[in-house]
């Protein structure tokens, strides 16, 4: 008999019992379903975290100071000392602060950075209209200022570089405006204004540094620069070790990628679960219908089924069943990751790869539990069969 | 009447079927053996119970004698593999039962075709054989439907068409006539009758007398024990 023969035959059979064929497929169903709603949201999640960290710069370590003890912050020159380690390609230490920036008639809640010229690069900002801020505005502490694009829009001005804005009141000249970056979950990267960090007391009131980005030259080189600039933060803050933070990137990313591995390991084994419990359904419906059909297989045997020939229909009919399960499974499952994710504003993509796999193991389900009633009907005595 | 040649299709040789029944055996078929020759229309008689069944089923390759000799055609039937054995039933018989064993959700000429499909026909010429199967027992206008859109003379002729769609040296019928009023069995005998002058050769068991009446020859089974009755009278 030819494949597109039991086919056919397995077709007619799984689509006149279709309330039977459903409920035993809806346990592959929705096993795969929620595989793959959860493996298209775990992915997302994994690449919109990793973009927002690309977004960081790479090979970079942030030092906090926490502010516990008797020293709760650095100076410029704290700064430059500790970071004075071989293998840094960059530094800028940095203060944050919040403020009220006007113009004109507008105002806004302007997230403000108080820096040095090398956060350009550590940060990776690029300037889109006039300049970043330079050494000399810090020497002369020059109140200029580099904008978001977000806050040129929500000031509405026209023609940014070379206006005033004020920040709580201070005025400062805009000497630049930087390339849209977009946003993540973090908050805007377009909500920004930098200022040269000698400036920081007239717009945030305070000249205390309490972050350091450092840029380390390359990837080999971030574990000694870590482990030197914990050395310098250590004798600088006489052993208070709860007095700062170094933070590495690479860690942070390297425990999001181990976090998705073990999710995703754990999905292999919820889908292998919901498998096993469709297979069991699987061959429980066909044990059922093997009984049932019992007077069909000995007429087909007496016209001459051989029992490869019953063995085959059997297991084509269990296959479909078990791809059925798994091909609705899919579809509801992309049509959920979708869903999924908009109401979670991740880009949570279904994977084909996934899919595709959910399908052949739907089906490769079917016939491995198929298998032993396929077996059974096979075996049938004709004269047994058809007595019936 | 002018002798034709006479090949044997059947030849039973000292058959024996045993069954053990509360462990007590006995003999459902005892020392049977029997010729038919190509173009026979034999019937074989007896009560309920005297092993026609059996015997039917021996002939039909359906089940193996516990001993004894079996040809069908001219090739011994023992020790065949039951893929060889599907193969016969595939290709040298063709089965009418009494309760027309018809796959219920299958139309007229799917059932008919089934026995094609285990030869590996394609579908095409499966189609069209079936179809002249089902116009020869006067069913070309029911092709499409199922066997309960069709009364049970109609359906006993679906099975007929089936037993002869695959173009059989030997028709076996068991009780063909049992699940039919007197009317729709002459109708059904009289196809059979057609079909033997065409040259088909028929086996058909029956406990009807009447019916047994129509056949060429007629032989009784008592006790799982054969006797000729009557050969080529009238
Ligand atoms: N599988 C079996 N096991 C035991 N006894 C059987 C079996 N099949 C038939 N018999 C017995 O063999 C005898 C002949 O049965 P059967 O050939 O069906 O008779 P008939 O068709 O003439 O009514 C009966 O006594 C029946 O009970
Ligand atoms: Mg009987």
């Amino acid at each position: 008999m030819k494949l597109s023969q039991g086919i056919r035959m397995a077709w007619h059979s799984v689509s006149k019992q279709k309330m039977r064929t459903l409920l035993t497929v809806l346990g592959i169903m929705i096993g795969i379903a929620s595989v793959t709603i959860m493996v298209a949201i775990g992915n997302g999640t994994a690449e919109q975290v990793k973009s927002q960290m690309q977004g960081l710069g790479t090979n970079m370590l942030t030092a906090n100071v926490v502010g516990r003890g008797s020293v709760t912050s650095i100076t410029l020159d704290d700064a430059q000392q500790l970071t004075d380690i071989e293998g840094v390609e960059a530094y800028a230490p940095n203060i944050t602060g919040n403020v009220t920036a006007k113009y004109k008639t507008s105002t806004y809640n302007a997230s403000v950075q108080a820096t040095t010229p090398s956060f350009a690069d550590i940060r990776e900002y690029t300037v889109a209209e006039g300049r970043f801020i330079k050494d000399i505005d810090g020497a002369f502490s020059q109140k200029v200022a580099v904008v978001g694009s977000e806050i040129v829009s929500e000031l509405n001005m026209s023609d940014p570089v070379g206006q005033k804005i004020s920040l709580n009141g201070a005025s400062y000249k805009i000497i630049g405006v930087l390339e849209s970056k977009g946003s993540s979950s973090a908050g805007s990267n377009d909500n920004v204004v930098i200022i040269p960090i000698q400036t920081a007391r007239v717009a945030l009131k305070t000249d205390a540094i309490r972050t350091i980005y450092v840029q380390v030259e390359d990837s080999d080189k971030v574990d000694y620069v870590q482990q030197m600039l914990e050395f310098n933060l250590q004798r600088f803050f006489r052993n208070d070790e709860n007095a700062y933070t170094v933070f590495n990137q690479d860690d942070l990313l390297e425990t999001i990628t181990s976090v998705s591995t073990s999710m995703s390991t754990m999905l292999t084994y919820v889908a292998a679960i919901s498998l096993l419990v469709g297979g069991i359904g699987i061959m429980n419906m066909m044990l059922t219908s093997v009984t049932e059909r019992t007077k069909e297989i000995g007429i087909r045997k007496s016209l001459g089924a051989k029992q490869r020939d019953i063995l085959f229909q059997f297991l084509v009919e269990a296959a479909m069943i078990g791809g059925l399960g798994g091909l609705v499974g899919v579809i509801v499952g992309s049509a959920g990751s979708k869903f999924a994710g908009r109401l979670m504003d991740s880009p949570a993509a279904p994977s084909v790869d996934i899919m595709a796999l959910a399908l052949i193991f739907s089906m490769g389900v079917g016939v491995l539990f198929g298998f032993l009633p396929a077996r059974r009907a096979s075996k049938l005595n004709p004269v047994d069969a058809l007595r019936q | 009447m002018s002798k034709r040649e006479q090949t044997p299709l059947i030849r039973l040789e000292n058959i024996y079927k045993k069954y053990t029944l509360a462990g007590e055996t006995f003999n459902a078929l005892d020392n049977v053996s029997l010729t038919v020759n190509k173009g026979d229309f034999m019937a074989i008689i007896g009560p309920s119970g005297s092993g026609k069944s059996t015997l039917m089923n021996v002939l039909g390759c359906l089940d193996q004698p516990s001993s004894g000799k079996y040809f069908l055609d001219g090739e011994e039937v023992e020790e065949l593999s039951e893929n060889k054995l599907a193969v016969i039933r595939n290709t040298k018989i063709g089965f009418i039962f009494q309760s027309f064993h018809l796959l219920p959700k299958l139309k007229a000429i799917d059932n008919v075709e089934l026995p094609l499909i285990y030869r590996g026909m394609s579908s095409s010429e499966r189609r069209q054989q079936a179809k002249e199967a089902l116009e020869k027992v006067g069913l070309g206008d029911k092709l499409h439907h199922v066997p309960n859109q069709l009364s049970g003379g109609q359906q006993q002729r679906v099975a007929i068409a089936r037993a002869l769609a695959g173009i059989p040296p030997l028709l076996l019928a068991d009780e063909p006539t049992g699940a039919l009023d007197s009317k729709t069995s002459r109708d059904v005998m009289g196809l059979l009758q057609d079909l033997n002058e065409e040259g088909n050769t028929i086996v058909l068991i029956t406990h009807d007398p009447n019916v047994a009446a129509q056949a060429k020859r007629v032989v009784r089974i008592q006790d799982g024990k054969l006797t000729e009755e009557r050969v080529e009278a009238s």
